[in-house]
């Protein structure tokens, strides 16, 4: 299995292991609650050094991007980011990613780890004809996130950049805990925060300088398992789960990702511009009691007992204290404020389909 | 963690106190980790009967659900209102406070000791 560049630190905290896409990464320290509570209320700092950094440079890169993506590249101001996806010619998902603008004809794409080389083999194909380079940089990079209410003033204790001034989304070279970092004002877990891209070599100390400057004021290391129920309650998606080949933008409720301007020509437009109703699509729902829906169980028409779609996501929120669940649903009478049947390993419990997100921040 | 060495041991990774013909039964602090923080447990009533390797509760992590399995033929005398309050306690005294039911058995089957399950969980 593949380690990241952290992972002697994530030994020495004590922290369990899991095999996440073929990385062998932090799935907790101790207590996945605690590390939840914590970026909700002062700030955890992650490993995310298993993601994918792929460099876009070249006088066409925007071009390029715009004709490689669903959204629009060139528009992205420099020391911007967006939210965007790659497709296949299906409009089905190959990766949800973020473009950053580092330069007008120098981008950085994250994609996800496990896509990192379906990614990377796509872009290189659409690059042909293109005056444009895809550079796979992943290996020599690090990428540490610190997010929380906390994580700008913990961060600004070890940079010479005022944070202040970078907006949400937005990128920034700095210097961090005395390495030359990529600032990017971006998470995944519906709080404020950064990720502080560094080199390799560099990793260890920005790490370990995170850890000491946050430690007054509760930040503390976060693991995969609170990852994933800070993103749920935040309504992100997640790959795999939420998102793969077999589904578009559209039925993933990512409509306004996918720009469909006039001459805007990209991989997938075709599919993606002739869906008029999705197959299905991904709804948010909350439950009773505690007994939480998890991924694959079925949800079944209240009236006929029909089954009428799938959990991708389920967990008893931490923040909330009630069973937050995300799911592809087929019948298209059901809408938000409907009560829909769960089936909770045997057991028949009803779900209210709710407005994404399940958590948002208050400031 | 050290599994105590006056319990008897499952490989479903449960323990039993065994005092006459009652037992008291807990998940280990083995599978309690391996869980995570427990959110939810799900109990057999008092007077149900429970089934040698039969499902008679469950504990559900953040992020996983366990299944609990009788490791006896029984009737549930007592169960740990504690427990369904704080499921916490299963992480914080999987022995101890973090006990679960009390089963009147008929008769143990073959159950492992502590020196036994050490080496089952490769401990």
């Amino acid at each position: 299995m593949a380690k990241t560049v952290l992972h002697d630190e994530h030994l020495k905290l004590g922290a369990s292991f899991t095999d996440f896409g073929g990385w062998d990464m932090p799935v907790r320290y101790s207590s996945d609650l605690a590390e939840h509570h914590a970026v909700r209320n002062a700030a955890g700092v992650f490993d995310i050094s298993h993601m994918a950094e792929i460099f876009i440079s070249g006088n066409q890169a925007a071009d390029f991007l715009d004709f490689a993506l669903i959204g629009i590249a060139s528009e992205i101001g420099i020391g911007r980011a967006k939210y965007s996806m790659i497709c296949n010619h299906e409009g089905g998902i190959i990766d949800d990613l973020i473009v950053y603008r580092l330069a007008e004809d120098n981008f950085l794409i994250i994609a996800n780890a496990s896509n990192r080389q379906a990614v990377a083999t796509a872009l290189k194909a659409r690059s042909e004809g293109f005056d444009t380079k895809v550079d796979d940089q992943s290996d020599d990079w690090a990428l540490i996130a610190i997010q929380g209410p906390k994580a700008t003033g913990i961060l600004q204790k070890l940079t010479d950049a005022n944070l202040a001034e970078l907006k949400y989304y937005s990128i920034a070279e700095a210097t961090v805990a005395d390495a030359s970092a990529y600032l990017c004002r971006t998470g995944y877990t519906g709080e404020d925060g950064f990720e502080v891209l560094v080199s390799a070599e560099q990793a260890t100390k920005v790490w370990n300088d995170i850890l000491s400057a946050g430690a007054d004021d509760g930040l503390i290391a976060a693991g995969l398992a609170c990852r994933d129920t800070l993103r749920l309650e935040a309504g992100m998606p997640l790959y795999g789960h939420e998102l793969d080949e077999q589904h578009t933008p559209i039925d993933a409720g990512m409509a306004k990702v996918v720009r469909l301007d006039e001459g805007h020509n990209f991989v997938g437009r075709e599919a993606l511009e002739k869906i008029t109703e999705p197959r299905e699509r991904l709804i948010a729902l909350v439950g009773v009691g505690k007994r939480a829906a998890r991924a694959d169980y079925e949800l079944k028409h209240p009236a006929t007992g029909e089954t009428i779609g799938v959990v991708t996501s389920g967990a008893l929120s931490p923040t909330l204290g009630y069973p937050v669940a995300m799911a592809y649903i087929r019948d298209g009478n059901f809408g938000v404020g409907d009560t829909i049947s769960l089936d909770v390993r045997g057991n028949l419990e009803p779900y209210k389909i709710v407005k994404l997100p399940f958590y948002k921040r208050e400031h | 963690m050290s599994n105590p060495t006056d319990l008897h041991y499952t490989k479903e990774h449960e323990w039993l106190k065994v005092e006459g013909d009652v037992a008291t039964i807990g998940i280990t602090a083995y599978a309690a980790e391996k869980l995570g923080d427990v959110v939810f447990v799900d109990l057999p009533k008092v007077g149900a009967k429970t089934t040698y390797m039969k499902i008679c509760g469950e504990i559900e992590s953040t992020k996983s659900v366990g299944e609990l399995y009788s490791p006896v033929d029984g009737e549930v005398v007592e169960v740990n209102g504690d427990v369904t309050n704080a499921p916490e306690l299963v992480n914080q005294d999987a022995f101890g406070a973090g006990w679960l039911i009390k089963v009147r058995f008929e008769a143990l089957p073959e159950l492992m000791t502590a020196a036994e399950y050490d080496a089952f969980t490769g401990e």
